[in-house]
């Protein structure tokens, strides 16, 4: 489907896929048998400035903003998405400062962000808060001109190998959503380390761990925004990078697809090839179907942000909820089409299944997701609920 | 000769415009390579000598110029090396250049490497895919009157006045000290040519790249192009495999131009493998004796 790409925005994009043919296609198999995270693809990323895509060009970027990103992200994660993932993960980390830094914090990290130099990652989870993010343990304690950062965070997409964190910590209990900030910790600071790698169903290439905060120091420079924002930044935040995940769910359901129909064609049963069976043809036809519906619903969600629109948190936890369960189930559909060699890790589509699975559950659960749409529907009563100009 | 760390390398890289090897066929009524409808691209090779280029040029500082003789097309493999990393690109381009050969082309290409001025390394791929001869890079050397070195397979070290270099040779490396400015041919070994950048990209579209005529370089127009090119093809075929009574384990890739460069192959191990010593006037000799008493049509 033709979605009336910009030059600009075709560059992006056949340059990702490139990356991800040439870069990534070969490593594939390896990243994820291995559980490897791999620097040279990081590297690779970098050095074809794709790291600098959602940056604001003050700082360094491209000015890209959300929809390049995921032309970005889908395009990585049709071949390797553990790779996409800890891509994308490094502007989730990066965007509250983007959000709600200071103009001296901007200038402090998004250039190497940018550049690639730098990882960020974004810490809010921890074994206690999933979900229910506001059940946050972990404290910030200020004390003259730093914060004392105590406690743990779980399941950190690029801990231990990115160099900035941003992490929402409790400062004041007493005061509910309005007790927590966002700060900004480098690795390395005293006080500042990492719980063993967490290993995986899937992006299994991506680094996933615990950090943890032990009487960690940082100056109140580090304070992004003021006290008492870390919930709205964080909310803020992971509004802007649902359409991301739906970009990587799109992503992987369309290297699925492909991988199938290119099976199809050429596995022949009964003397001819099972494509020509109605069976496994409309199987084809509604996994088509549902992707480019996917990814319409992602790239819609994408240029609402990008065009300044207030009020997107519906739109973009609904790209986020149907790209996720759509590629659960495309991804499923691929390894039945493949049959016994679809189960084999030899083939890359049970991969890619496992891959998917986490689309539905994190930067919110699918369940989540639901919580917002529904609020905002039921918010704005049934008139205004759908009425976009 | 001292060997002091070299800032601001001015370097030079020969880039190619060819059929997509990957679609390559030839004509068998012409005896050519077809270009019509197949996609052009860079010369594989080209861009590991760009490659190499960039990054030295990252290290010390310094430029990298692009140049190709072509077609008007041409400007888009230019372009192509501009998004991976060259400074400036040049293009010589016009009728006057058509049909040449490896002389011809180098001489032309030596002219307009000379017109950017002072260079300390001029950098080629060693062949180009379709061409395949390997001869144009030696052939700008004696025409700058440098020293070149071919088939490196890796740079050591950049010095001020020489660089050290290794030589892929059959089955040993040969390592080199060669003074600059001089010419270098590069192998697949050499490096892994990054992809373009975005803002490479972008620069490319826009950026103007230098066009040079026969009358820009004050060139000999009897030594340019078709007139200028002592050597012809007379004609390209693909060899069936197995015809001097046994099949390499390997054969020549798809279906380009002349009959077996035969540069590059490993000698297969076993007992059906000689090895002939000697000098290189005996191991000659010798090897003359040895086919013909095998049958094989000899010289």
């Amino acid at each position: 489907m033709h979605y009336f790409l910009s030059e600009r925005e075709s560059m992006v994009k056949d340059l990702s896929a490139r990356l991800a043919g040439e870069v990534l296609a070969p490593l594939a198999q390896s990243l994820d048998e291995d559980e490897e995270f791999s620097w040279e693809a990081i590297r690779a990323l970098a050095r074809s400035d794709l790291f600098r895509v959602w940056v604001p060009e003050e700082y360094g970027g491209l000015g890209g903003g959300v929809f390049e990103q995921c032309l970005v992200v889908e395009e990585l994660s049709r071949v390797e998405s553990g790779v996409a993932v800890s891509y994308a993960a490094s502007g989730l980390g990066a965007l509250p400062i983007l959000l709600a830094g200071s103009e001296e914090q901007k200038t402090r990290y998004l250039p190497c962000v940018a550049a690639g130099e730098k990882l960020a990652a974004f810490a809010l989870t921890e074994p206690e808060a999933g979900s229910d993010a506001s059940a946050i343990r972990a404290r910030a304690m200020r004390e003259d001109d730093s914060y004392v950062l105590s406690g743990t965070k779980q399941y950190i997409t690029n801990g231990g190998v990115a160099d900035i964190y941003t992490v929402i910590m409790l400062t004041d209990p007493s005061k509910g959503t309005r007790g927590a900030s966002a700060f900004v910790v480098e690795k390395g600071t005293e006080g500042f380390s990492f719980g063993k790698k967490e290993k995986k169903m899937g992006i299994r290439a991506s680094a996933t761990c615990s950090l943890i905060f032990d009487n960690c120091r940082v100056p109140r420079t580090n304070l992004l925004g003021r006290e008492g924002l870390g919930f709205p930044i964080a909310m803020k935040t992971l509004d802007r990078s649902r359409p991301g995940i739906g970009a990587q769910a799109v992503g992987v359901a369309q290297g699925a697809l492909d991988f199938a129909v290119k099976y199809a064609r050429e596995r022949e049963q009964f003397r001819q090839p099972i494509s020509s069976f109605q069976a496994i043809a409309h199987m084809l036809a509604d996994m088509a179907t549902q992707i480019e519906a996917a990814r319409a619903l992602v790239y819609a969600a994408a240029r609402m942000i990008d065009a300044g629109i207030h009020d997107f948190s519906k739109e973009s936890a609904m790209a986020k909820l149907f790209a996720s369960e759509m590629a659960m189930k495309v991804t499923t559909d691929a390894v039945q089409i493949l049959g016994g060699a679809g189960y084999m890790r030899d083939y890359p589509v049970e991969k890619m299944m496992r891959d998917a699975k986490i689309t539905q559950i994190y930067e919110g659960t699918n369940q989540i997701q639901r919580e917002v749409i529904s609020r905002e529907l039921v918010k704005k009563g049934g008139r205004a609920a759908g009425v976009t100009t | 000769m001292r060997r002091k760390p070299r800032a601001l390398m001015d370097l030079v890289v020969c880039v190619k415009q060819v059929p997509d090897p990957g679609c390559a066929r030839v004509d068998p009524k012409t005896g050519t390579v077809v270009r019509e409808g197949v996609k052009a691209v860079v010369n594989p090779l080209d861009l590991h000598a760009l490659e190499a280029a960039v990054s030295m040029r990252e290290a010390s500082g310094g430029t990298v110029t692009a140049i190709s003789m072509g077609p008007p097309g041409a400007a888009e493999a230019l372009r192509e090396a501009l998004a991976r990393g060259a400074d400036n690109a040049i293009l010589i381009s016009g009728k006057e250049f058509a049909g040449a050969d490896t002389l011809a082309t180098a001489y032309a290409l030596s002219l307009g490497i000379r017109k950017t001025g002072s260079y300390e390394l001029v950098i080629c791929g060693r062949n180009s895919t379709d061409g395949d001869t390997g001869q144009v890079g030696p052939e700008i050397a004696e025409f700058l009157g440098t020293p070149h070195c071919t088939e490196v397979r890796k740079i050591r070290e950049v010095g001020t006045d020489s660089v050290v270099v290794e030589r892929a040779m059959d089955g040993w490396v040969e390592v080199v000290e060669m003074p600059l400015p001089g010419l270098l041919t590069v192998v697949r070994e050499i490096n892994r040519p990054r992809l373009p950048s975005l803002r490479g990209l972008m620069k490319a579209k826009t950026a103007e790249i230098q066009r040079l005529g026969a009358g820009d370089l004050n060139a000999d127009a009897a030594r340019l192009g078709a007139p200028g090119s002592p050597t012809r093809v007379a004609e390209s075929f693909q060899v069936a495999l197995g015809e001097l009574g046994r099949s390499p384990a390997r054969g020549p890739g798809g279906g380009s131009s002349s009959e077996g460069s035969g540069a590059g192959e490993a000698a297969p191990e076993g007992p059906d493998c000689l090895l002939i010593e000697g000098s290189a006037r005996e191991q000659a000799r010798k090897l003359l004796r040895l086919l013909r008493e095998s049958g094989v049509p000899a010289p």
